[in-house]
């Protein structure tokens, strides 16, 4: 025990005549100092910020402006997948940049979810990709690039996710473009074209 | 009647270990903690599966709400002192004394430049009052602007103190165009790296992430 044995008991006897002082206990009631103690503990475990954010680190592509129009087009079109982001979370994806104006690209809707979302056809465009190099049709210095755009209806939430599926996906290159007027009249034409199926 | 005698025992607990848990669990939450900053909005970061812990100095923080204002804030104190200075140079505010003090002390600024005076002068409470309805700091797409108060904010602040790291806390429902303005204004200065500020989330299992985070773990 933490406090002291203060009994006479295996001490020297201390003559008949010698009157015994009244010893006082030292024993302190620790309560009100145990219940202080988890009065401050609570205190803190309440203000306290345990779980420190994360951060997401981001590079953006080096910018300039006197750089030349053909120095940017440089990625091949079979390695490209544009994903551009709308309203409502829905994702527009299609193969290549559609950098030739007779060639509308094939765009499809997709969304986040977990099945069937963009995720599968990042994957899917991963595959091929790996196998054009396997075939020899690609270098070994091309990756599968990600454009992304979001429109100005898009979220926060939409970039954070998609960048998000680049580290789930690890896809190294990608980038995130301003959309341009072609690609917000793809995505006007396939809602117009869908809209009576979505009603 | 002779009756044996029960021995009674003391109803008196000994406290002193107990007192010892206590403070060393008090001990412990002291220099753990850090306290809550205070925030000028609430704002619900999105998750991402980025485990990279945010750096405790050196931070600009870049706070952008659902309605997409922007509220800007550094950490340190006395850079805080040097940085009001220097916008009060650039701009001409005109602050005096106190209202420098006031800046000192204040957690973060969501007011266009021209308030920014009358802003100040305020006491705290006052000046709390008035950031919930604050129009946050102006920005453009363009670093040059006229309008781009946070353009201004950046540059004072990284020539304040130039290893400063910019974080962006966006709301997930922002919209895109109001986070795009401070991307844009950062890539007017030539800051291509930055941070954004998310939750965190589980890998989903089957992907590359996840196959590349259990690899490391197998070969211990």
């Amino acid at each position: 025990m933490a406090e002291m044995d203060t009994s006479s008991g295996g001490g020297h006897k201390k003559g008949p005549g010698v009157k015994k002082g009244k010893k006082l206990s030292t024993r302190i009631d620790l309560t009100p100092m145990v219940d202080l103690g988890f009065l401050l503990i609570t205190f803190f475990m309440y203000t306290t910020t345990l779980a420190k954010p994360k951060t997401m680190e981001i590079n953006m592509p080096y910018k300039d402006p006197n750089m030349k129009q053909e120095d940017q087009n440089k990625i091949k079109e079979s390695v490209a997948l544009t994903i551009l982001l709308s309203k409502n979370h829905r994702v527009y994806y299609y193969e290549g940049m559609a950098t030739d104006p007779n060639k509308p690209p094939d765009l499809k809707v997709t969304n986040f979810s977990q099945k069937d979302g963009i995720r599968d056809e990042i994957i899917k465009k991963k595959k091929e990709v790996d196998a054009m190099k396997a075939s020899g049709a690609l270098g070994p210095k091309d990756e599968t690039t990600v454009l992304i755009k979001p429109d100005t209806t898009s979220t926060y939430s939409d970039l954070v996710n998609m960048l998000d599926e680049m580290s789930i996906n690890d896809i190294k290159v990608y980038a995130i473009i301003d959309i341009t007027d072609i690609d917000q009249n793809f995505i006007k034409e396939t809602e117009a074209a869908n809209a009576p199926v979505h009603q | 009647m002779p009756h044996a005698k029960l021995p009674r025992k003391s109803t008196n607990i000994d406290m002193t270990a107990m007192c010892d848990v206590a403070f060393l669990l008090l001990t412990f939450f002291m220099l753990a903690t850090k306290f809550k900053p205070d925030e000028p909005v609430v704002v619900k970061t999105p998750a991402s599966i980025s485990e990279i812990p945010l750096p405790d100095v050196d931070i600009m923080l870049l706070t952008v709400d659902t309605r997409g204002r922007i509220f800007f804030s550094i950490d340190n104190k006395l850079m805080r002192n040097d940085l009001i200075n220097v916008i009060d140079y650039d701009k001409d505010l005109k602050l005096t004394k106190e209202e420098k003090a006031s800046f000192a002390i204040d957690a973060s600024e969501g007011i266009p430049f021209s308030q920014l005076k009358s802003y100040l002068a305020l006491p705290p409470d006052q000046q709390k009052a008035m950031e919930v309805n604050a129009p946050g700091i102006p920005a453009d797409t363009s670093v040059l602007a006229p309008n781009n108060d946070l353009a201004e904010w950046i540059k004072a602040a990284r020539n304040t103190n130039p290893k400063l790291r910019i974080c962006i806390k966006a709301d997930g429902d922002a919209s895109y165009p109001s986070v795009s303005k401070i991307i844009k204004t950062l890539e007017g200065y030539k800051i291509f790296k930055f941070n954004l500020i998310t939750n965190l989330k589980a890998i989903p299992s089957g992907t590359a992430a996840y196959q590349d985070a259990n690899q490391v773990k197998k070969p211990s």
